[in-house]
């Protein structure tokens, strides 16, 4: 006969508690929205699917995902192979890599709508240094008036703002590689791109993994910064999903639809995270028959 | 295939060495023979790696000259040497194949993959490697890994030497055993140079034809296990060397006897000894050194023996260990019988021929 001793559930009932307030109440909540009709205080309907449909046929919010895996892509694309090769070229001991790390690190430090305010008043036409020097050297640039030079406003900023993050990964890896291997490459006789290739890119795997999924989250949530730059225009031109699910959930006040689809949002987010991380855990590793 | 010469040799970390304490490598005029197995031996940090490095030409020396066959390489680039290297951990291309691996600095060389396919081949049969050229290099265990490593090495045809940085390490016990057998009969068969850097001097006295042994930079002394266990030229050599190290005690010098401990023996001293102690400085540290292997014990006094007390006994299977109490110094035997019980006395005694004279730890005979 087994003993049971249910006193141990004592033991995980303050994690339990904590993740009920901070994740699964909060949560639950949301699929209680996103299932009825709040009509007024204490008046609610249950609706089913209904809200699920209607975000899932609503055109604005086709427009607002795909600009937004566009410019997850885009980041993706740009910032982890910049990052990578900033990393490479940074000094790797003395003063000089304390300095080149600082500097690196300094747009890290900079509150997200801060980072917005600093690119709103730089990228002006007017004013700013940078808008300014484009006009002047004759390129037409106006991220107020132009849904192109909007997105691509946007982007760089983001580039200048998270790239560092990528690069401070990467340097950590590849500080983390022993000596040895470099000396046998070179007694192998191996180019600067094969110790790349074979020695560098392999060892930052695992970096680099930690460095897509967060680069890739953090972009598909995008929020302040281009909502303080650009305020989500012109037009819709940077309206990003979670921008455009707060007009609809704090804006309009359509607590169904905004459940309804931030639920929706949560499993695109989980999905290709999932897929992402399936991939890099398989590249380079299967082995060859 | 060369020889090795190293000329007034000398190697410093700092820009402006000014004392001996500031070399990693003091000045040193050695030959390396071709063919020969050699042994780097010396505790950690004792500059074993920084001279193999300077072989290799991982480390550039800040004085003297490397001769490979009678042509200074001193500041040619590692590639262009024709050295092989196989350091303390596994280095291998996780993301290639076994294959891909050992074919790497021939490709790298521009080879022909023909040429390639069968070199390989050849040098993955001489490791007992084939079976595992398909498989990804990552997956293979600590000694296959190694091999490989040393496998990048034999594939190069005009390879000179191979340099083994304790390439032993972090392989489990009784595969050591194998691999280092393995070593031997590639050294047999390929004729190759081989320098093998260690700590552990069973590795080094049963791999070697040769062994350098090495402290604090300085290259004690070069001699066969035989040498070096029976004629030791420093106290390091004698202290390092054999299990446990060789008996050194403190003595002196008066009337052409040597006393220890204020005892007189009747050992017969060289020459050169009664000189350097009779007319050298009073701060000369004069030690005699027997091994303890060679240590008599007696369990009553005979003619010419010490008085000493028996401060602990250990059989070791097939030998027993007793560590004597000789006034203020301990001597350690290796005996065959079982000595006594701890606090009995006994009576030592050193052969002539079996005991060895330092003066400020350099042998003088």
């Amino acid at each position: 006969m087994k003993t049971y001793n249910n006193k141990a559930w004592w033991l995980i009932f303050p994690v339990i508690l904590s993740v009920a307030f901070s994740a699964i109440m909060p949560l639950m909540t949301v699929v209680n929205y996103s299932v009825q009709d709040i009509l007024g205080p204490d008046q609610a309907v249950f609706v089913g699917m209904e809200w699920f449909r209607a975000v899932m046929r609503d055109s604005d919010l086709h427009g607002a995902l795909f600009r937004q895996l566009i410019f997850s892509i885009a980041v993706l694309v740009i910032q982890i192979p910049l990052g990578i090769g900033v990393a490479l070229t940074m000094p790797a001991q003395g003063w000089r890599a304390s300095l080149s790390l600082v500097l690196v690190a300094l747009p890290l430090l900079i509150p997200w709508n801060v980072v917005g305010t600093i690119w709103q008043i730089f990228a002006r036409g007017d004013i700013g240094l940078l808008g300014n020097t484009i006009n002047n050297v004759g390129i037409s640039y106006n991220y107020t008036g132009d849904s192109f030079d909007a997105w691509i406003t946007v982007l760089v900023m983001d580039i200048w703002h998270w790239t560092p993050l990528v690069v401070l990964l990467c340097y950590a890896g590849l500080r983390a590689i022993p000596d040895a291997y470099y000396q046998a490459a070179r007694i192998d006789g191996a180019s600067r791109f094969a110790v790349f290739r074979f020695i560098q890119l392999p060892k930052l795997r695992n970096v680099l993994m930690i460095a897509v999924l967060l680069r890739f989250m953090d972009s598909f949530m995008i929020y302040t910064e281009p909502f303080v730059l650009t305020g989500g225009g012109p037009g819709n031109a940077t309206t990003f999903l979670s921008q455009y699910l707060t007009q609809k959930a704090v804006g309009q006040f359509d607590l169904g639809p905004a459940a309804a689809f931030s639920l929706i949002y949560f499993l695109i987010i989980l999905l290709f995270s999932f897929i992402l991380y399936n991939w890099m855990q398989r590249v380079g590793t299967g082995d060859q028959a | 295939m060369a020889r090795i010469e190293l000329v007034n040799l000398a190697h410093s970390y700092k820009a402006h060495p000014t004392s001996p304490s500031d070399y990693a490598l003091l000045p040193m005029t050695m030959t390396w023979d071709d063919g020969g197995a050699y042994a780097l031996l010396g505790p950690s940090g004792c500059g074993k790696t920084t001279l193999l490095n300077i072989i290799s030409g991982l480390v550039i020396p800040s004085e003297g000259q490397v001769l490979f066959d009678g042509k200074d390489v001193t500041r040619l680039p590692t590639e262009a040497r024709n050295i092989a290297q196989v350091f303390q951990f596994p280095v291998i291309y996780d993301t290639m194949t076994v294959r891909e691996n050992l074919a790497f600095p021939l490709k790298n060389r521009g080879w022909k993959t023909a040429d390639i396919t069968k070199r390989v081949d050849q040098i993955a049969e001489i490791l007992e490697l084939t079976s595992d050229l398909k498989h990804r290099a990552s997956g293979l265990t600590a000694d296959a890994k190694q091999k490989i490593s040393l496998g990048r090495g034999l594939v190069r045809p005009d390879v000179a030497a191979v340099l083994f940085d304790e390439p032993l390490t972090v392989i489990d016990p009784h595969l050591k055993w194998l691999l280092r057998r393995k070593l031997k009969e590639i050294h047999h068969e390929l004729k190759l140079s081989l320098i093998y850097v260690t700590h552990d001097q069973v590795e080094a006295l049963t791999f070697a034809d040769q062994v350098v042994v090495m402290t604090q930079g300085e290259v004690v002394q070069v001699g066969s296990a035989q040498v070096l266990f029976e004629e030791p030229e420093h106290t390091f050599v004698g202290y390092f060397i054999g299990n446990p190290g060789m008996n050194l005690l403190p003595c002196s010098v008066s009337q052409n006897k040597v006393r220890i401990n204020g005892l007189e023996t009747s050992l017969s001293v060289p020459e050169n000894f009664l000189h350097a102690v009779n007319n050298g400085s009073a701060n000369n540290v004069i030690k005699l050194g027997i091994r303890p292997e060679f240590v008599e014990c007696h369990a009553t006094s005979i003619a010419n023996s010490l008085p000493a007390q028996l401060s602990m006994v250990r059989n070791m299977g097939t030998h027993w260990l007793a560590s004597c109490q000789l006034g203020e110094h301990k001597v350690a035997a290796k005996l065959r019988h079982e000595p006594g019980k701890v606090g009995s006395p006994i009576w030592l005694s050193f052969s002539s021929e079996r005991t060895l004279f330092y003066v400020n730890d350099k042998r003088v005979r």
